[in-house]
């Protein structure tokens, strides 16, 4: 069984949800991030998903949009990434690690070159937002040989079929993307959440972590009573952009807004 | 026509494709279907023939350049006059049958990106005249040099929104136009200027365009008795050449040159040639050649001419380039130049920037070929948005 699958199973068992905190690799600058991931590990996060930056990330919000081109500034690679991984696994084996970014780096990297690197620097899954599984049929196997789940997104708009083909070809999670639109956007709508995880739901029995619009302990403790995860992305990163000079308090902000979303999620359980 | 790309699921070979975010996928596949229902529907095909005469002007003319082939001394040079459409480039062909689709499919909103501003402005047009919401998004740095075109944008009603990320030229207006398309969905069409992004974008681009080829080849056998023996045109994202080399493709005797943007010249690395300089990869919803560090990550070009400053090109491009069926050349921005005031002074035609690397290829290729051959090239767009930049680096004042 994967770490991944390992990692999520256990917290069902225990009746807790996964948090899910995305920080983008490089950003502010390369040497912030190992120890970010530990700090981060240690304030409740159960999965990590760190994004290998790109230069045109056309998914993300302004947020998710200068992290990136603060790591490219830094000339953050996705063997970078991958090192920086292999760092962190030195003394934390049991954490899993999620990439998400975009295919060209990756592609141009090579499909097997990159699978087996990462595999070998302990990372449990791949998330390419702009890979949907009808492209992915030559890298999934490569991918899985090397021990990692791909992982795919499900929208607001996914058709029944199409919910049923993506779960097919996934393995580890399925990210629920909350709501039509960016990194970074809007509110959310838990009512609509609710009704498309209890459509997913019905469809497969992969667990689903739900991004886009988790800002705060509240919205964190709302979507973990309807998701086996919440993943907070943009909400973390800003506090890297409002903290630029200071990069010790961002690292503190992160923590801290990740201690209040593991508290607020695990109230939840004690009232169930 | 033995040729029949793309496949079902939008691929040319290896290229092509749907390499977008999930949140697409339900509207490609949507667009997909309302395409392919409506080029099938008679109404929806004489409305759109009808629009193409009576708005636009077509057919443009096939203009036979005698004074300026027998300067070069060679080929028998003919012009498709797509400069001579409404909006002045061949950008409105697929817009009008785009802004078609949109209102069949109920949207009522309309998005664009542009780089030139000759696409821009053609989405502006079709959209007023349908009574459309029109959000255009352009390039902090190319609303600098096309000031013009931002200006008749804006005189037609749509909204210009600069963008400031990445390069600030066209490719971050695209992902700024697929930013706005994911959060927008349900009530906006994204009329895409060539023949890049997802499918069925490529060949709904290119079967748009296809209008250039179709005359084109009807024309020049009236005109000259037979097919011509080479066809050239400019290669930004692909769609006037494909436009005027599809309707060829299964004429063996027709060579075709796409001829890409070398800027400062190929080898200083300031330059917009993917398919010459390039190598394959992921950008825009489809795989093509693209401009890449060693890291995937995509690099800024150089072009004079803003409507070629992309580093990426139509996936069906990348296939002709792979097959050989086309070949693609370069052309500097000084070269460019040559062309430009070439074709004004001579034939009294002031041609687009872009236009200008098709012709300054002519301008080489036409001296190495027989008085009795023919040299056709698309004339994609008129010049009058590139006055400033051409006096600007002439150092003339006015
Ligand atoms: C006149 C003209 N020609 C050519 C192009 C390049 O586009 P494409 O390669 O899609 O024809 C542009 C783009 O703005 C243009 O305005």
């Amino acid at each position: 069984m994967s770490r991944l699958s390992e990692k999520l199973d256990l917290l069902k068992n225990s009746g807790r949800k996964a948090l899910i905190p995305f920080v983008t690799a490089g950003d502010p600058n390369p040497g912030f991030t190992v120890p970010l991931m530990h700090a981060m590990v240690e304030a409740g996060a159960d999965i990590i998903e760190l994004g290998m930056p790109f230069s045109d990330p056309m998914a993300d919000g302004p947020v998710i949009q200068k992290a990136s081109e603060r790591a490219l500034l830094h000339r953050t690679t996705v063997r970078d990434v991958i090192a920086m991984v292999a760092s962190f696994r030195e003394t934390d084996q049991t954490t899993p690690v999620v990439l998400m970014g975009y295919l060209n780096p990756v592609e141009c990297m090579g499909y097997r070159i990159f699978s087996d690197l990462a595999g070998k620097a302990g990372i449990d899954g791949l998330l390419t937002v702009d890979m949907p599984p009808e492209e992915a049929g030559d890298f999934i196997p490569l991918l899985k040989q090397s021990g990692i789940d791909p992982i795919f997104l499900l929208a607001p708009n996914s058709t029944e079929a199409r919910i049923k083909k993506v779960s097919a070809m996934a393995s580890g999670y399925l990210y629920y993307v909350s709501l039509k639109g960016i990194t970074g956007a809007g509110h959310l709508d838990l009512k609509s959440v609710e009704e498309k995880l209890g459509q997913i739901k019905s469809i497969t029995s992969l667990p689903v972590g739900v991004g886009f619009g988790v800002k705060s302990g509240e919205t964190a403790a709302a979507i973990g009573k309807l998701a086996d995860g919440v993943v907070v992305g943009s909400a973390l990163v800003s506090k890297i952009a409002d903290n630029l000079e200071q990069p010790q308090v961002a690292h503190q902000e992160i923590v801290e807004l990740l201690s209040v979303m593991r508290e607020a999620m695990d109230k939840n359980g004690e009232e169930q | 026509m033995s040729y029949n790309l793309p496949d079902e699921n939008g691929h040319f070979g290896t290229y092509g494709g749907v390499f977008v975010a999930e949140t697409l996928m339900l509207p490609l596949d949507e667009l997909k279907e309302a395409y392919e229902t409506q080029m099938r529907n008679p109404e929806f095909l004489a409305e759109l023939d009808a629009d193409l005469q009576n708005y636009v002007g077509r057919p443009s003319p096939l203009y036979h350049a005698e004074r300026w082939s027998r300067e070069l001394g060679g080929a028998q040079i003919y012009l498709k006059r797509e400069d001579l459409n409404h909006t002045g480039a061949h950008k409105v062909n697929n817009c009008i049958g785009q802004a078609l689709l949109a209102k069949q499919m109920g949207k009522k909103r309309i998005i664009a990106e542009t780089g030139a501003g000759q696409h821009g402005v053609a989405t502006a047009t079709v959209a007023a005249r349908l009574g459309l919401e029109c959000v255009v998004y352009m390039g902090a740095e190319d609303i600098q040099r096309q000031a013009q075109n931002v200006y008749r944008m804006k005189l037609l009603g749509a909204k210009v929104v600069a963008v400031e990320a990445g390069s600030r030229t066209l490719k971050d207006a695209l992902n700024e136009a697929l930013r706005d398309w994911v959060t927008n969905v349900d009530d906006t069409f994204y009329i895409i200027g060539t023949v890049a992004g997802p499918h069925p974008y490529p060949a709904m681009v290119r079967d748009f365009q296809a209008i250039i080829g179709r005359e084109a080849r009807e024309q020049i056998q009236k005109q000259a008795g037979r097919l011509p023996d080479a066809l050239i045109a400019c290669v930004g994202g692909g769609s006037n050449a494909i436009g005027l080399f599809y309707p060829f493709i299964d004429d063996e005797s027709v060579q075709m040159f796409g001829v890409e943007a070398a800027g400062d010249g190929i080898e200083t690395g300031r330059h917009a040639a993917p398919l010459c300089a390039g190598r394959p990869g992921v950008l825009h919803g489809n795989r093509t050649y693209l401009m890449e560090d060693d890291n995937g990550g995509i690099i800024e070009t150089h072009s004079i001419s803003a409507g070629l400053d992309y580093p990426g090109v139509g996936p069906e491009h990348a296939w002709l380039k792979d097959s050989g069926r086309a070949e693609y050349v370069n052309i500097t921005d000084k070269e460019a130049l040559e062309g430009f005031h070439a074709l004004t002074k001579i034939e009294g035609i002031i041609p687009a920037l872009e236009s200008s690397h098709a012709l300054a290829y002519a301008m080489k290729k036409a001296p190495t070929m027989r008085s009795d051959e023919l040299l056709l090239v698309n004339l994609s767009g008129r010049g009058d948005k590139d006055m400033h930049t051409v006096a600007e680096l002439e150092g003339i004042e006015w």
